[in-house]
């Protein structure tokens, strides 16, 4: 019979937005920290990104391929995770770090706890930290054409004066995409107005630290000292666009606060405590391993329904 | 009554593509139906109701021709004159064969006599209740619960907002916008009966804020009286939803374990408002209905005023026909409507519409992993965790779906819409709910 109908449950309708759709606002709001990071390092930082994000797409997709399993590199969550990774490496690292960096991420951190919305860690941010302690020294090495002291993070922390006005701007020494807070915030804001993102945990981050900053750090409220904090290092990267990853940050609204307030204490903690300057990726990956954690206590109350009931 | 404008509304919802416009502005159109109609003993909540005729009987318009199966139940009059053809199972829309009484019309349309009707000062709370139930009025939004058990409240003085749900928050969905240009009227006076059951009460016309023209009629109607006000919803939807549009109007918060009444809330459609008017004032039984004919596959989408019981394939015709071959079509709204894989079905009391659609776009669409993005919860009128709520469905855990508060769901499928993965979310978790309700009936 030609008048057959297709039947499904309701809702018969859909929104328009996808996944792809998130995605792709995403390496939008991601190119102008990458267009900076080239134009600040140089080419190389373009090759940088590139290898990188090569690696994670090569290889998500060889690894479905092996396994069978449905291709999903169409999602560009792959493209994602490999600029990420990029704009947290330093220029100077040799190619085949990128390739190591990117295989650990997508292999190690995603894929084998069952690919995208699985993982319990960033991939990106996990790689970096893979990076760090396994070769920490290529990791860490600032050293390029464009700079050669350290950055200003460092510099802070050794108790220097840094011109914050050049680290608003970007023009100073550390990773591909974490120095210019400007075009950091310029990405941010296009995800914020798509409604990709939201403030609640970037704000309640860098807000939170900020307070624990001004209370327990070593300069008190100075807003010499808390600007340079602020846009120094990967913070401003790893607010808006690391500790809002949805698949590693809880999905209740009243954890997400929990967890912003968290991270801005580990971030505090490692930056001021700590042996080395920075601190964000750490604090960000601690944070992602309490998430299940934040979500079962902050489990939101049915409409209605009372308490104790 | 004199009051202020702010526009009230719930937390959460969406914004789907309205496509009102298809047929917002025709007019409601009177059309008569063929030769069989059919009438699905179970067309309301609870049990169905019992024949009171047999085949070879001669029935008149009005006549009933089934009694309530029950207290929560309602009987049904026949909206034809004409001779019982059969009692036997025919399709309804969800699919399921249901017990019918199929009647061939004689195209004389012999009324019943019906009561005397009597002035409302002079009736009890029981008469008016008792016409109610006669007439076999029941909820026809879509729930289909009958109104006389609804208006029966144990503390009737309590009481003290009559809700009429003009929100008609479904896309494409008009028959409550025309009813309420063309028969306003009729919603006052069917609100005026609900008002003399309820002694403290004020009657609310909930109104979106896409229907202005609406609001404006009903404040003009309602300037001097003084138990009567009308509120402006914003549009949203399930704004119309029994328990988000209690909150819009009063603020008051309730969850499944408790009624309306509990919180002081009587909430019917502009529809069955329209019913117990008619009921109560006239006398007249539940015979017809308005229903919106529409989407993009329909030649000439509009609003027909139908009698329950005519056959879908006419309401087509009578809408033109198709326009191009329809891929999908859905008795009732799009967001809570049931998909139907043919035509052969009737009108039931509570078919609010056909919607027609050249693409089922749903099909099309794969469903991808879950990326946490919160869209689910944020959008949830129940404020639940629809990304948990339907993991726990496909895994068949029953005791976390219900400490997650599964059964809260009013399934308004507002999870699924904004997924971006594409995930059956809602229809997860109405599985999951229908299966632990069924247990708890046993
Ligand atoms: S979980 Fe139920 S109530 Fe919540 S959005 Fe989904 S269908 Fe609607
Ligand atoms: S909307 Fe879809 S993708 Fe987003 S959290 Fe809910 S289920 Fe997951």
């Amino acid at each position: 019979m030609n008048t057959l109908k297709k039947v499904s449950s309701n809702p018969h309708i859909r929104g328009k937005v996808t996944t792809n759709h998130l995605m792709l606002a995403v390496i939008i709001a991601l190119l102008p920290a990458c267009g900076f990071g080239i134009y600040n390092f140089g080419l190389g930082a373009l090759w940088v990104i590139l290898i990188t994000v090569a690696s994670t797409v090569l290889t998500e997709l060889l690894y479905e391929i092996i396994l069978k399993k449905p291709i999903t590199i169409g999602d560009f969550s792959a493209v994602v995770t490999g600029i990420l990774l990029a704009l947290n490496l330093p220029v100077s690292v040799p190619w085949w770090i990128c390739v190591i960096g990117g295989v650990f991420a997508i292999l190690v951190v995603k894929m084998l706890f069952g690919g995208l919305g699985q993982n319990f860690m960033n991939p990106a941010l996990a790689a970096r930290c893979f990076l760090l302690i396994s070769f920490t020294s290529i990791m860490t090495n600032f050293e390029c054409d464009a700079y050669t002291g350290p950055t200003p993070l460092a510099l802070l922390k050794q108790g220097e004066v840094t011109n914050v006005y050049d680290m608003v701007i970007g023009r100073c020494n550390g990773t591909i995409g974490e120095t210019s807070m400007i075009a950091i915030v310029i990405g941010a804001c296009f995800l914020l107005l798509l409604g990709v993102i939201d403030l609640r945990v970037p704000g309640t981050y860098l807000l939170s630290f900020v307070i624990f900053v001004g209370l327990w750090g070593p300069a008190g409220f100075d807003l010499q000292y808390i600007s340079a904090q602020l846009a120094g290092g990967g913070l401003m990267l790893g607010a808006f666009f690391m500790a809002t990853d949805y698949v590693t940050r809880p999905v209740t609204v009243k954890g997400q606060y929990v967890y912003g307030i968290f991270l801005g204490l580990l971030t505090f903690l490692f930056r001021i405590f700590g042996s080395s300057a920075e601190g964000v990726s750490y604090a960000i990956i601690l944070g992602n391993l309490l998430v299940p954690l934040i979500e079962k206590y902050t489990r939101p109350m049915a409409f209605g329904k009372r308490r104790g009931m | 009554m004199e009051q202020k404008m702010t526009r009230t509304t719930f937390v959460g919802g969406i914004h789907p593509y309205e496509g009102k416009e298809l047929s917002k502005d025709k007019p409601i159109l009177d059309i008569l139906p063929g030769s069989d109609l059919v009438y699905p003993l179970s067309q309301h909540i609870g049990a169905p109701a019992v024949p009171i005729v047999k085949k070879g009987d001669r029935v008149l318009v009005g006549q009933k021709i089934a009694e309530a199966g029950g207290f929560v139940s309602a009987c049904i009059c026949s909206s034809v004159a004409g001779t019982v053809k059969a009692i036997e199972p025919r399709r309804v829309v969800t699919g399921d064969m249901v017990m019918s009484i199929i009647i061939e019309n004689d195209n004389t349309y012999e009324e019943v006599e019906y009561p005397a009707v009597r002035p409302l000062e002079e009736m009890t709370k029981e008469e008016i209740i008792s016409c109610v139930q006669e007439a076999g009025v029941v909820g026809m939004g879509g729930a289909g619960f009958p109104t006389h058990v609804k208006l029966s409240v144990k503390k009737p003085e309590k009481i003290d907002y009559v809700i009429v749900n003009c929100a008609e928050c479904e896309p494409y969905l008009t028959s409550d916008y025309r009813r309420m240009i063309e028969e306003g009227d009729k919603i006052l006076e069917g609100l005026k009966v609900a008002l003399a059951l309820f002694p403290n009460a004020k009657g609310v016309l909930a109104i979106e804020d896409n229907k202005p023209d609406c609001i404006e009629l009903f404040k003009e109607k309602t300037v001097d009286e003084s138990r009567i006000l009308v509120r402006k919803l914003k549009t949203k939807y399930p704004q119309g939803a029994e328990r988000s549009l209690i909150y819009a109007v009063t603020k008051r918060k309730l969850d499944s374990s408790r009624l309306p009444a509990d919180v002081g809330c009587v909430v019917n459609n502009a529809d069955t408002i329209v019913a117990i008017g008619q009921a109560v004032l006239h006398r007249k039984p539940l015979m017809e209905r308005i229903v919106t004919i529409t989407g993009d596959a329909i030649k000439e989408p509009r609003n027909f005023r139908v009698k329950i019981g005519t056959n879908y394939h006419e309401l087509i015709e009578a809408a033109g026909g198709f326009k191009t071959e329809p891929e999908k079509i859905i008795s009732g709204g799009p967001m809570m409507g049931f998909g139907v894989f043919e035509l052969d079905l009737p009108t039931t009391k509570t078919a609010s519409a056909l919607v027609c659609l050249t693409k089922d776009e749903v099909s099309l669409l794969e469903p991808t992993a879950c990326i946490n993005c919160g869209r689910c919860l944020e959008v949830c009128p129940a404020r639940l965790m629809p990304n948990k709520l339907s993991d726990f469905s496909a895994k068949h855990k029953e005791e976390e779906f219900i400490k997650y508060y599964g059964m809260e769901c009013v399934e308004c499928g507002c999870c699924s819409y904004v997924c971006p993965a594409k995930r059956y979310l809602a229809q997860n978790i109405k599985s999951m709910r229908k299966t632990v309700l069924s247990k708890r009936k046993k």
